[in-house]
């Protein structure tokens, strides 16, 4: 649906140029939401600017739905504006018209007649829940209330595409809750491509298909949500991940020195992770019973679940003999389950301190 | 002696309105595009022209530099060419007019700039010409900023069309000149600034209203 091809982009800066996206290579399917998640200044708003050409690449294709976006005249350029809808972090809703006329704005710029505009806004009212607000003004509403007028609006010339611009990014955690579902929502009944731009991990948790992680102008990092959360590979990605999914080690070993090595007194902390219909296999059960010697100590352990695929994280201490411990490692590396061995560590005494 | 001072002073105020009104009007009607071509063309805006912005700029400021009174004499030859006669209250509404215009044209700009940039890029993702943006996003967005300045724009043409009485033109400022200190009749001088006063607060309070009821934000 969406292709970017070679996507450059420079800026002409008092400081000199400004190379804002570094050759992006992009593909977006039909009826997918994609999230892009970036830091400020990372590129990602330049990016989502460039699927509609509010922002012109300085090099590259952008192609939407087998058009080339970038050899359209002005004229071709707004008539293939009008199935991209986009929503905006600060709305952008018209302040000096009602919540009806915001919605009914798109069509009107159309020359739409009057009764086809109420065919219209009526029911995009209705889908965003707003049917009792259509007379009010912007001020009047609650930021989420401004969203969904902002939703409708985008919506209203029937769009393939809508552009979420930290849409929710302005927004209380439970009304972003909202404003997401209601973007799944619509995604799944119009079959509509959805692209959202977040600094959120949870906005791409909560509702993305795929994702691109930009950083410094490039794609750092990409594939389905599920893979990029149960095994991020590059060190902004887990950066991330790290704010919804703690990597800290349990209170007791936090801060202490980790070693390769054996040290006296020390647990062997390592990482578990299952997935899918393993997660709730009794690995570490089998485990004890299969590698006599070693004692397991739960130390941390969440289950969670992503598109609804499960998805379990534990951190345990293996103590014992150095065979029985081995032992476990290669029990365990048989199993179903990813293993990342973090160290020795020594657990303080919490009586002491 | 206040029956006397009636029919002068009514025919003044009539000569004052006539003056501002028809010079607020043919001012606005150049004056507002003015304002909208200096906004739209400057850098990053969606008529983005900086040699016309710059150009038009400068004649801007060069025509508000000139002191009002002055403005007045030197245009007298082009007022003639226009109304046929260089003195008289119709001839009064050509330098007015030619102040006022640049006046406006910097104060609708000033409204303009305060419309978000965001609202601008909304409306050009779903399509809109650059004239559905001035039309449909710009001016309604910025009409109760425009409003109010027109007001001020309204009252310092009352102030402008009292010095029109050295042209012939007329008016309360002519009135309270020629009666009130030629002549040393304070009371037509003290009469004169009630009517002005009460005149200004009026068309303060009617601009005031307006943009009060056009503002939704």
């Amino acid at each position: 649906m969406i292709k970017l091809i070679g996507i450059e982009k420079v800026y002409d800066s008092p400081s000199g140029k400004v190379h804002a996206l570094k050759g992006i290579e992009l593909e977006i399917a039909r009826g997918e939401i994609y999230g892009i998640i970036g830091l400020s200044g990372a590129g990602k708003s330049t990016l989502v600017r460039c699927i509609n050409m509010l922002e012109r690449p300085t090099a590259g294709k952008v192609i939407v739905d087998g058009q080339d976006m970038t050899t359209l005249t002005e004229s071709e350029l707004r008539q293939a504006r009008k199935s991209i809808g986009m929503i905006f972090q600060h709305f952008n809703l018209l302040s000096s018209a009602t919540v009806y006329d915001n919605i009914a704005f798109p069509l009107k710029l159309s020359g739409t007649g009057a009764a086809d505009i109420e065919k219209k806004v009526r029911p995009l009212l209705e889908l965003v829940g707003l049917s009792d607000k259509a007379n009010q003004y912007p001020s009047q509403l609650s930021g989420g209330q401004k969203q969904r007028v902002g939703i409708a609006r985008a919506l209203a010339n029937d769009p393939k595409i809508l552009l979420c611009d930290e849409a929710t990014s302005a927004l209380d955690p439970q009304t972003t809750k909202s404003i997401l579902a209601l973007i799944k929502d619509i995604n799944k009944k119009l079959s509509l491509t959805v692209v959202v731009i977040t600094h959120e991990m949870q906005v791409i948790k909560d509702i993305c298909d795929k994702v691109a992680v930009i950083s410094n102008g490039v794609i750092a990092e990409r594939g389905s949500v599920l893979d990029v959360f149960t095994n991020p590979k590059h060190d902004i990605t887990k950066e991330f991940i790290s704010v919804l999914l703690s990597n800290d080690l349990p209170a007791a070993f936090r801060g202490n020195e980790i070693s390769q090595d054996r040290t006296p007194d020390s647990y062997l902390l390592l990482r578990l992770i299952f997935l899918g219909d393993r997660a709730d296999d009794p690995v570490l059960a089998k485990m004890i019973r299969a590698c006599k010697g070693v004692e397991c100590t739960m130390l941390f352990g969440n289950l969670d679940e992503i598109h609804g695929v499960p998805f379990g994280r534990f951190i345990v201490g293996l103590s014992g003999e150095d065979a029985a411990i081995n032992n476990a490692l290669n029990f365990l590396g048989g199993e179903e389950v990813r293993v990342e061995v973090i160290g020795y560590v020594r657990r303080s005494s919490t009586a002491t301190e | 002696m206040f029956a006397e001072v009636l029919p002068l002073l009514s025919k003044a105020l009539g000569e004052t309105v006539y003056m501002v009104v028809v010079s607020m009007v043919i001012a606005s009607a150049i004056g507002v595009p003015l304002g909208v071509l200096l906004h739209t063309t400057a850098k990053g805006q969606i008529l983005e022209n900086i040699f016309i912005n710059q150009t038009v700029g400068s004649f801007v400021n060069a025509i508000r530099s000139i002191p009002f009174i002055i403005l007045m004499v030197a245009i007298i030859p082009l007022t003639r060419f226009l109304v046929g006669s260089a003195i008289g209250t119709t001839a009064a509404i050509v330098p007015l007019v030619i102040a006022s215009i640049p006046f406006i044209g910097r104060q609708v700009e000033t409204s303009l700039k305060e419309v978000p940039a965001g609202l601008v890029e909304a409306a050009q993702s779903m399509g809109a010409t650059p004239f559905q943006i001035i039309s449909r996003v710009l001016l309604p967005e910025a009409m109760p900023g425009i409003v109010s300045q027109l007001t001020t724009v309204i009252i310092a043409l009352v102030g402008e069309s009292a010095m029109a009485g050295a042209i012939g033109g007329g008016g309360l400022g002519d009135l309270a000149i020629r009666y009130g200190y030629q002549r040393f009749r304070p009371e037509v001088m003290l009469a004169t600034v009630v009517v002005l006063i009460v005149l200004v607060q009026l068309v303060q309070f009617i601009g005031n209203t307006i943009a009060k009821r056009l503002d939704k934000r």
